[in-house]
């Protein structure tokens, strides 16, 4: 018998509590699709684990004034299911959504896929693209953070002990705005991103694009906000000669690794064309809202 | 330290275990329950042989603690056929051939009728796509989509 | 038994089969649907034990000491073995089979002794009263290694100051035999005829070389067994296997037991391909549990499957062929290198041996050469060795079709083997079906299809021998004229169904009163291991002369009670007639079985044979994909598999064989490695980056049965299961090569492998 705890606390607070009292050493589960499988690997720290799944804060979303708010731990079939969301973040839903099986949809959680801290991530680029925020729960209490600023290298994050993530916060969005993420995959499903890319972007009334996001997965130790791809399209018609610029600056922002998934060149040319193909799909979600 | 006392309800049935914390819930079925219709291909996620659903949802038994899932409802293989009355998918299954070792056929099985209760009428794409989780080695998947599309079927009247 | 030529007149005439070629549920259905049915892991006994493997960290080290004192003491911990637990065996003991098997490696490859050889390999076992337990204590047995420099690969294996794997091991086949030790095992070498002067008269030649990595079988069930001794030294074994019989037999090796002490029970088994026909835990949990005194369960971890469970070879392979500007084929040339993993014994004879036999060629040449490297020891997978020889030879032809603007299609029509051809390997074929998958495959839709931007088209045939060997059946008659049809051959896919068919056709009784079983090492007579495409011929031949046997045994009952000549009785449609009908009704078999006491005892039926006339099968696949020209993705969209299966029992399995080949010949084109990092350690231990194809890669595969039946069964049955994967990997890459207009030879064709050589051009 190990002498591993298991705590399911029902309120922020309480959670907050367990994790301070922890000092460092319990690990927060939300759907699990990763932790669990560094449980049997052998590969988890820590001595305790905190189901955060029963806090009703973290099961719910809501339509605020200005935006959404979607707790941490809503699942990926939860939030495929909600219509608004899919309708205004197209983009965020396919993120979360693209994450393994049907089975692992189940489970899998935006907060989860954020704070394990891989830079591959599949949810972490539309977030980061949608320009969402966070809201954290510590030993201090409540602070909000971009989602850009949460992973700081592979399996690390800025989340102090104690800390953990309640929810996310997506703004309304302003008319003809459209959002898209793509990554690529050897296969059709259960891989993880070689390359996720990730693009949402606003047109003014004459079809210039007004304000533009980029963000790339799996090309660098964390998953990355490209400003300068987003400026090749800003003030432009988001034309082809400006697809290509983008391309080349999402392809030059990459610093990637060679491993069992691809190859620092693979990735590197990848990333501009995914970058491409996903301003394109958000070009016409755009043009259609 | 002491184990935990996890109350559910199996294929319909209140079901009681102990269990420790590491434990997952294909662990407590298989182990404790004796329940041994979910396999264990992978313990990782990826094969999807030990599917199950919890509260309806269907999920990876390996990747569920045990201690998880006290006051839910599970459902496994050994609830898909009602007495000696197969499911139609089980019926399909064996109908079309859709199993060679068999292994993998009562993940597939729990995952197809998790597809047709959300999707009565899928596509071939979209059966899939949502079994994509589910591994087979054996039949290169030609047959368990067929017998899955066919069971969809005979469950809509056609 | 019976003529073998009336069988053939049989299928050749008017006459049909009233149960052979019919698609009834399979008799073990039920419970595979119902979760009811018992695999390797689902077996438990009062009082068990946990065991688990303390496996390497490193590709290549010596051993310096093991201590187990701090894991024995941990509560719990009932037991602990090591190599030194294990008897020494004789070097020289050896047994050929589909890949020759040397004991005193295979011993070594159970449990390391001086030296651990490859990532993941076993070092130490560990007994406790849970697996929780266990699990803890794996971590408190202290290995103590001096790490070496590891040998990954057959070209740094075979470089002059490579490390050496084995002290002592000179390249076996080659003259004279070298007094340096070395990598490499050993050298085979087929040929026919002056490769060197056919070559000379070709007005065309095409020549290239092909590389290939490591994949595994894939199997989702990972190897369990529980094993329990007795004081009287009497094991019990139960264990997933492709043959109860193998495991005693090698128990009874590798522990140096009298087999008449081992009893293997099979369980169902998840899929073996192959990886099923050598035993890892089974030796470790007999002497686990001789020691502590309580039966041992045993299960391995999917990074265990992976690291440590026989994968099959990569290597390299170069192939020439010479022709003339007609498009017949003059001579061809395979050299190839196969790594065998950390012991001698590569399919690469196999290879050699498979590679042309599609084609009728006068000259050719094969040479191969066994390698040792620092991963897992090569375990058998489905066809061995002749996926890769296909991939090198198929390439070449597609390619030769090209340059000669023939289609490829024809270019195979012209040169195909044929009833009297001789092989690479010296055989002259009886009657094959070669051809006929090849004309069949001519008149597809599929082949005779358009295709789009991007999109390629491969063709590629591929050669299986099949194998007989001693099969064992008994047909067992029950009091209400029920029959039970028992063999020692492990149900894989399937067999079940087709052992009870065969039964019901020469019983002639339905197959629902037939009750196929797979029994245990004491309840039956031996049995060679389910393998090598086997089953139905062999063993469906032992089945077919058992239930002769039993028909025989009733008919003698009638005509004792009748009071008649033996030969006044006849076998129709399930009963005994007498000849002159008009004097005796017939009896069923429920009639006979219901006198059974008044007529001699309970009836039977037996056959234990040695299976020869294995019937050659080949086959032949077309493959579409579309190329993503800037990511490399490919999709297969099409993709057709025709085979001479000779007769299909059951045609729903055979179609499974022949879809379920192809999927895991594609896995092998496009995704399937293993991924070594710099040490040698296994990057990939796991089915998230170990890639097989997923349900939404695949396309339905259109299966096509040719019938050409084997004159060697007695209903023309050929194997089906092997050669299904021995098309695929090239008809992919020809696919693949034509979508993008660029020669692919290095598998697998990964999305950056792809994009890189669309980038280099």
């Amino acid at each position: 018998m190990s002498d591993l705890q298991f705590s399911s606390p029902k309120s922020v607070k309480e959670a907050v509590e367990i994790l301070s009292a922890s000092k460092g050493k319990a690990r927060v589960l939300a759907g699990g699709t990763d932790l669990l499988v560094q449980l049997r690997a052998g590969r988890m720290s820590g001595s305790m684990i905190v189901d955060i799944k029963n806090i009703p804060e973290l099961r719910s979303i809501k339509k605020e004034k200005n935006g959404f708010t979607i707790g941490a731990a809503v699942s990926g079939a939860e939030l495929g299911a909600h219509k608004a969301i899919n309708k205004a973040w197209p983009g965020v839903v396919e993120g979360l959504e693209l994450i393994g099986s049907t089975q692992i949809q189940g489970r899998a959680s935006l907060g989860g896929n954020l704070c394990n801290g891989s830079p591959a991530a599949d949810s972490v680029p539309g977030l980061i693209a949608a320009g969402a925020t966070c809201k954290i729960a510590g030993p201090k209490g409540l602070r909000t953070s971009k989602v850009e600023d949460i992973v700081l290298g592979p399996g690390k994050t800025s989340l102090k002990t104690g800390e953990f993530v309640v929810s996310f916060f997506l703004p309304t969005r302003p008319k003809r705005s459209g959002d898209a993420y793509l990554r690529f995959i050897p296969r059709t499903e259960m891989d993880i991103a070689v390359v996720g890319a990730s693009v949402s972007l606003t047109l003014d009334k004459v079809g210039v694009c007004s304000e533009a996001r980029v963000s790339l997965g799996a090309v660098a130790p964390k998953p990355l906000l490209v400003a300068k791809a987003a400026s090749a399209i800003i003030g432009t018609k988001v034309d082809d000669e400006a697809l290509t610029e983008l391309s080349l600056a999402a392809s030059a922002a990459c610093d990637p690794i060679d491993d069992k998934r691809g190859t620092v060149e693979y990735r590197t040319k990848v990333a501009g064309v995914l970058a491409r193909r996903a301003a394109t799909i958000a070009l016409e979600r755009a043009r259609g809202n | 330290m002491a184990k935990y006392h996890v109350k559910t309800t199996i294929n319909g049935d209140p079901a009681e275990f102990l269990c420790g914390t590491e434990q997952t819930v294909l662990d407590c079925l298989r182990d404790e329950l004796g329940l041994t219709g979910s396999k264990e291909g992978c313990s990782s996620g990826d094969c999807g042989a030990c599917s199950i659903t919890l509260d309806g949802r269907l999920v990876c038994a390996c990747l569920v603690l045990g201690v998880e899932t006290e006051g839910k409802d599970i459902e496994t293989i050994e609830g898909i056929a009602d007495g000696d009355d197969l499911h139609p998918i089980q019926k399909h299954f064996l109908q079309e051939a859709a199993l060679q070792c068999g292994i993998c056929t009562p993940g597939f099985i729990v995952a197809a009728k998790a597809l047709l209760a959300e999707n009565p009428n899928p596509t071939e794409t979209e059966t899939r796509y949502w079994l994509a989780g589910n591994l087979c080695r054996c039949t290169g998947y030609d047959k368990i989509v067929t017998a899955v599309m066919n069971a969809a079927a005979e469950m809509r009247g056609e | 038994m019976g003529n073998e030529k009336d069988y053939l007149e049989l299928i050749d005439g008017e006459k049909k089969f009233r149960h052979i070629g019919t698609r009834p549920i399979r008799p073990d259905g039920v419970d595979k649907v119902t979760g009811r049915a018992n695999f390797g892991a689902d077996f438990t006994m009062n009082g068990m034990l946990h065991g688990r493997v303390v496996r390497s960290p490193h590709a290549h080290a010596k051993i310096k000491s093991i201590n187990s004192t701090k894991a024995l003491k941990l509560k719990g911990v009932k037991a602990v073995v090591t190599g030194k637990d294990f008897p020494t065996l004789d070097p020289s003991d050896k047994a050929v089979g589909e890949v020759t098997v040397s004991f005193f490696d295979m011993s070594r490859n159970v449990i390391a002794r001086d030296k651990v050889l490859y990532d993941g390999h076993a070092v130490a076992a560990v007994a406790a009263t849970s697996p929780q337990i266990a699990e803890k204590a794996l971590a408190l047995i202290e290995v103590e290694y001096e790490v070496l420099k590891p040998v990954m690969t057959v070209s740094e294996a075979m470089k002059k100051n490579a490390p050496i794997l084995h002290k002592g091991m000179k390249t076996s086949g080659v003259e004279p035999t070298p007094s340096r030790s070395s990598n490499v095992a050993s050298r085979a070498e087929f040929k026919l005829g002056d490769v060197n002067k056919a070559f000379k008269e070709a007005d065309i030649i095409v020549e290239r070389d092909y590389t290939t990595q490591t994949v595994h079988q894939g199997y989702i069930e990972p190897h369990a067994c529980v094993a329990d001794i007795n004081a009287d030294d009497m094991a019990t074994i139960w264990s997933s296997s492709q043959g109860q019989f193998m495991v005693r037999a090698l128990v009874a090796k590798l522990l140096a037991m009298n087999t008449s002490k081992i009893k293997v029970i099979p369980s169902e088994i998840g899929g073996g391909f192959g990886g099923k026909t050598i035993v890892y835990l089974e030796p470790l949990a007999v002497l686990l549990a001789k020691k502590a005194g309580r039966p041992v369960k045993m299960v391995m971890t999917r990074d265990e499957v992976m690291r440590a469970t026989g994968p099959t070879s990569g290597g390299h392979a170069r192939a020439k062929i010479g022709a003339k500007n007609d498009g017949t084929i003059v001579a061809g040339e395979l050299e190839m290198e196969y790594e065998a993993g950390a012991f001698p014994g590569s399919p690469v004879g196999l290879g050699c041996m498979t590679g042309f036999a599609p084609y009728n060629l006068k000259d050719v040449s094969c040479v191969g050469w066994d390698v040792v490297v620092n991963r897992p020891k090569a375990a058998a997978y489905r066809a061995p060795g002749a996926p890769v020889a296909a991939f090198a030879v198929e390439s070449a032809m597609d390619e030769l079709a090209e340059q000669l603007k023939i289609d490829p299609l024809k270019l195979r029509i012209k040169n195909a083997a044929v009833e009297g051809t001789q092989a690479p390997y010296g055989v002259k074929f009886p009657r094959i079906g070669c051809l006929e998958t090849l004309t069949e495959a001519q008149t597809t839709d599929h082949y005779n299809s358009p295709l789009g931007p991007n999109q390629g088209r491969g063709v590629a045939s591929g050669f299986w021998f099949n194998i007989g060997g001693q099969s064992s059946a008994s047909v067992m008659v029950n009091p209400d004229g029920t029959v039970i049809v028992a063999t020692g051959s492990p149900d894989i896919g399937g067999s079940r169904a087709s052992m009870a068919l065969m039964a019901a056709e020469v019983l002639g009784i339905e197959l629902k009163n037939i009750k196929p079983l797979v029994a245990d090492t004491e309840s039956v007579p031996y049995s060679d291991l389910t393998g090598g495409s086997r089953v139905t011929f062999a063993t469906g031949k032992a089945v077919v002369e058992a239930a002769e046997d039993a028909v025989n045994d009733m008919k003698r009952r009638a005509a004792k009670i009748w009071d008649v000549d033996f030969d006044q009785v006849e076998w129709k449609d399930g009963s005994a007639c007498c000849i002159e009908t008009d004097v005796h009704k017939p009896m069923t078999i429920a009639d006979i079985a219901a006198m059974a006491g008044k007529t001699g005892g309970a009836i039977s039926g037996k056959a234990n044979i040695n299976a020869k006339g294995a019937g050659a099968a080949f086959a032949t696949h077309i493959c579409d994909v579309e190329v993503d020209p800037e990511t490399g993705h490919v999709t297969v969209l099409k993709y057709t598999a025709v085979q001479d299966v000779g007769t299909a029992i059951h045609p729903s399995y055979v179609e499974g064989q022949m879809q379920g080949g192809a999927v895991q010949g594609i896995g092998w084109a496009l995704n399937e490695e293993y991924v070594y990092g710099k040490e040698g350690q296994l990057q990939n231990t796991g089915f998230l980056d170990y890639r097989v194809p997923v349900a939404s890669d695949m396309p339905m595969i259109d299966a096509i049965i040719v019938e050409v039946p084997n004159p060697g069964h007695p209903y023309g049955v050929r194997g089906v299961g092997e050669v299904p994967i021995v098309p695929p990997l090239a008809a992919v890459a020809n696919a693949v090569s034509h979508a993008i207009g660029i020669r692919m030879t290095d598998l697998p064709m990964s999305p950056p492998k792809i994009l890189a050589a669309i980038d280099a051009e």
